[in-house]
């Protein structure tokens, strides 16, 4: 499968985006890998490598991103160090995948961000950015800033109803562009076809149930054995953590979705009552989204040396630790809202909120992009055999 | 000074001491352990590489009167019975074979309910779905689930530990010497269960049995199955069984490592093939049957060539119609560039290819089936799958004999028990695997038969051994 195909817009060079030596590796291993095929049953990844003889950048880029690192691999791996083969199958496809982030960045010279320290973008980014709203809105009204606010349209005695909803609808649209040019980018290289809708729907399926993190493909949700966790044990803690996290976030997103539904469609101004639907949304799904990702960090910290890919994990944290503090300052502005912390409480949680969400094209975030769409890739080829 | 855990081994007297911690020897200890026994598993390898050559394996042959979720269709005793005496043409033990063979049955379920899991066979498998339970993962991550076990049931198991010497008196044994940690222990027992492996990767015990030639094999096994228990029963009175120069030995690539080269190092191009020596002759019909038939006799008909090397010479038309390789094959547009660079002589070689290619049938081969597509009128005709080597690229594999197990051992009766030669069982002593295999295979082999002979006699030894202590 060679990424050769062009759609007329040679604004790239296909052959080049990745580092040699990531991709070099993975192509060393993926040869060693097929002609021994035990893994066939652990995950998507093993299939697809099946379906070609020799691996090139296209193919490095779909494979590492159809990679959910669960680490089974390495443990049941007759090749792995101290093997003359030195196989680590989870660790080349880490190092691939970070680097395949900045490679589909868009605009790319924002790719840089991926390859600093992600811990300290992100952070900056969103504390910065709570700084400067409270700062202003400090210095604007004080009296206001720190004064109680209760009823209806609460919220806009802080800050105006235009403004906050105008920064989001400007931040979503970039974001939105950079993520079609991010798939654009990423569907190119790796010369992903697109089968139809039944692949789709398969890819779905496979992100709702996190299928590929369960240790053998053919079981089911919660069935499989899970993720190594060293000392031959494994556990579904992560793949638990992880969909608490997605759902979570899902919810907080379907939250603001229906307050943005009671403001225009209802006339109806935040804050609402605690038993209301955009409450409720968004406080199961602030909760659940503390849980897992306070989970994913601490079994993060946990995953077996051996299979971590370290240059990555900065900014794997930092978008962990990042959404926990969207989630959490939410929640906290739930309980401070009839105080006088309401102010400042919703200064941080808008600032980290608005940050979270300019970075996202340059976060972690995108991990779910191009696995979703590696995930689509994969369903079609198998429908094809 | 020895440590607190160190001293607690050693100066402990165990129930049993298993020696060697593959299939075999963790099923005995499992099976020793359930009984409530004290179990101590010692293995010579690191525990990265531990578990001799169950690491390297995939799968086991049982059977099974009816499709399970694993494997297809049904495969009798009956089916598996004449399969092993085709393979072994009768140099076998019918007793210990039909133990074997009966026992396999309940093999996979007494596996999955100790934490090994099996997956539906994908592809890469030779065919082996119907008649094999394929591991989930393969032998390494199988044996990862029974150690687990093993230790949440309390067996002791410790690593870079070399048994050197077994203080035996006519047949009984009282304790083992064995270096580990930088120093040398004796430890003390009731029971003794070897499932230490053959002596594959000892190239000085091979050459006893197959001279000279034993330097150029290549290892597919373990390195760590030199043998050392096996020589040391033997040289306590055991009764020795199978031939020297019995084992499995498939044709591998020449470039793989000396040792532990595994599944990968295979070359599956044979059939669709010609196969030369190093004179640039044809020696053996490539095409006589299915690959998953004839695989395993190719190691022996490539040992038999001069300087125990040939190549395997194939065309862009065939490259496609076997599993990649690990190693990139040599690829030239002409057959004389080929054969230079695979150091034969050009001319020979051209000459070879050219008698070939005019003796090939018209037409398309068909791999799927026996499809009688073979040359006539050559001194060693190709009887299916003939097709002239003329498109361009062509791609050579160089091929050597790669040992993966030995099959001589030492003789034991069905309760697994040691034979001694005056053909008395050992008092305390069991064995179990490869380095009793030849008990069951005198010769040929069988894909998955090395874990069925492991886990059943693994399981009768630790099972026996637990009996006479009257758990």
């Amino acid at each position: 499968m060679s990424s050769t195909d062009n759609f007329g817009v040679g604004d790239f060079d296909l052959k080049s985006l990745l580092d040699p030596e990531a991709a070099g590796e993975v192509s060393r291993v993926m040869q060693i890998c097929n002609a021994c095929r035990y893994c066939e049953g652990f995950c998507a990844v093993f299939p697809a490598m099946t379906r070609r003889r020799k691996f090139d950048e296209g193919d490095v880029g779909y494979l590492a991103n159809l990679c959910h690192n669960c680490g089974a691999c390495y443990h049941a791996c007759q090749y792995a160090p101290p093997h003359e083969f030195g196989v680590n199958v989870p660790k080349a496809l880490a190092a691939a995948r970070s680097d395949s982030y900045a490679a589909y960045a868009w605009p790319v010279p924002l790719a840089g961000l991926f390859r600093r320290n992600g811990m300290f973008v992100t952070l900056g980014i969103s504390l910065g950015f709570a700084l400067t709203v409270g700062l202003m809105l400090a210095m604007i009204a004080p009296s206001l800033f720190w004064g109680v606010h209760l009823g209806e349209g609460a919220f806009y005695q802080i800050m105006p109803h235009t403004v906050m909803a105008a920064i989001p609808m400007v931040i979503s649209t970039f974001v939105v562009v950079a993520f079609v040019m991010g798939w654009r980018r990423y569907w190119r290289h790796t010369g992903a076809k697109w089968g139809g809708v039944a692949d789709l729907i398969d890819a779905v399926k496979a992100s709702a149930s996190l299928r590929h993190l369960g240790g053998d493909s053919s079981s089911g949700v919660l069935s499989g054995p899970g993720c190594p966790t060293g000392n031959d044990q494994s556990s579904n803690a992560r793949r638990v953590y992880h969909q608490l996290t997605m759902y979570g976030f899902l919810l907080c997103f379907a939250s603001t979705s229906v307050g943005t539904i009671y403001h225009y469609g209802f006339g109806r101004e935040a804050p609402y009552g605690y038993f209301e639907l955009p409450v409720l949304l968004g406080t199961v799904g602030g909760i659940i989204l503390c849980i897992g990702t306070a989970g994913l960090f601490l079994d993060k910290w946990r995953l077996h040396s051996a299979v971590k890919h370290t240059d990555g994990l900065g900014m794997d944290y930092a978008f962990i630790v990042s959404l926990f503090l969207v989630s959490f300052t939410g929640l906290v502005l739930l309980v401070v809202r009839e105080t006088s912390f309401m102010g400042l409480a919703l200064a941080v949680h808008l600032g980290i909120v608005y940050g979270f969400f300019l970075i996202l094209p340059y976060s972690k975030f995108v991990h779910g992009l191009y696995r979703f769409a590696a995930l689509i890739a994969s369903a079609a080829e198998t429908r094809q055999i | 000074m020895l440590t607190d855990s160190v001293q607690s081994i050693v100066e402990k007297s165990w129930d049993i001491v298993v020696i060697g911690g593959g299939n075999a020897g963790v099923s005995a200890a499992i099976t020793a352990a359930e009984r409530s026994c004290s179990v101590l598993v010692i293995d010579i390898a690191p525990r990265d590489m531990r578990g001799g050559n169950t690491r390297h394996t995939r799968n086991l042959r049982a059977v099974h009167d009816a499709p399970t979720d694993v494997m297809t269709e049904g495969y009798s005793f009956e089916e598996y019975w004449d399969d092993l005496m085709r393979v072994t043409k009768g140099v076998t033990n019918e007793h210990l074979a039909e133990v074997a063979l009966r026992g396999s049955e309940a093999l996979p379920e007494w596996l999955r309910e100790r934490g090994v899991r099996f997956q539906s066979a994908l592809s890469g498998t030779l065919n082996l779905g119907r008649t094999n339970a394929f591991f989930l993962g393969g032998g390494r991550a199988m044996l990862n689930s029974m150690c687990q076990y093993a230790e949440t049931i309390g067996v002791t198991f410790i690593y870079d530990a070399d048994v050197s010497d077994i203080d035996m008196v006519d047949g009984f044994c009282n304790s083992i010497d064995v270096s580990w940690k930088g120093g040398h222990q004796m430890i003390k027992f009731k029971q003794l269960i070897a499932a230490s492996g053959g002596f594959e990767a000892d190239l000085d015990w091979l050459a006893e049995g197959w001279g000279d030639m034993a330097k150029n094999f290549l290892v597919r096994g373990t390195p760590y199955n030199k043998g050392r228990i096996l020589r040391v029963l033997l040289d306590h009175g055991a009764q020795p069984v199978g031939a020297l120069d019995q084992c499995h030995a498939v044709a591998i690539d020449a470039r793989a490592p000396k040792y532990d080269g595994g599944i990968a190092s295979r070359v599956d191009a044979v059939p669709f093939a010609i196969v030369l020596n190093k004179h640039g002759e044809r020696f053996y019909d490539e095409g006589e049957d299915f690959w998953p038939k004839r695989y395993a006799i190719w190691g022996r008909l490539v040992a038999g060539q001069p300087d125990q090397i040939s190549y395997a010479i194939i065309d862009s038309d065939s490259v496609k119609r076997f599993m990649p390789s690990v190693f990139t094959p040599i690829i030239d547009n002409t057959i004389g560039g080929l054969a230079d660079q695979l150091g034969l002589d050009p001319e020979k070689v051209k000459s070879t290819v050219d008698t070939f290619n005019a003796a090939c049938p018209e037409g398309p081969i068909d791999q799927m089936v026996l499809d009688g597509k073979g040359t006539t009128g050559l001194e060693i005709d190709k009887t299916n799958w003939a097709t002239p080597i003329s498109s361009p690229p062509y791609y050579g594999f160089p091929l050597r004999p790669g040992i993966t197990f030995t099959y001589m051992g030492v003789a034991v009766n069905d309760r697994a028990q040691v034979l001694m030669q005056d053909g008395k069982p050992a008092p305390n002593l069991f064995a179990a695997g490869e380095i009793m295999a030849g008990n069951v295979l005198g010769q040929g082999y069988l894909g998955g038969i090395g874990m069925t002979i492991g886990g059943v006699f693994g399981r009768i030894a630790g099972s026996e051994a637990a009996r006479v202590l009257n758990r």
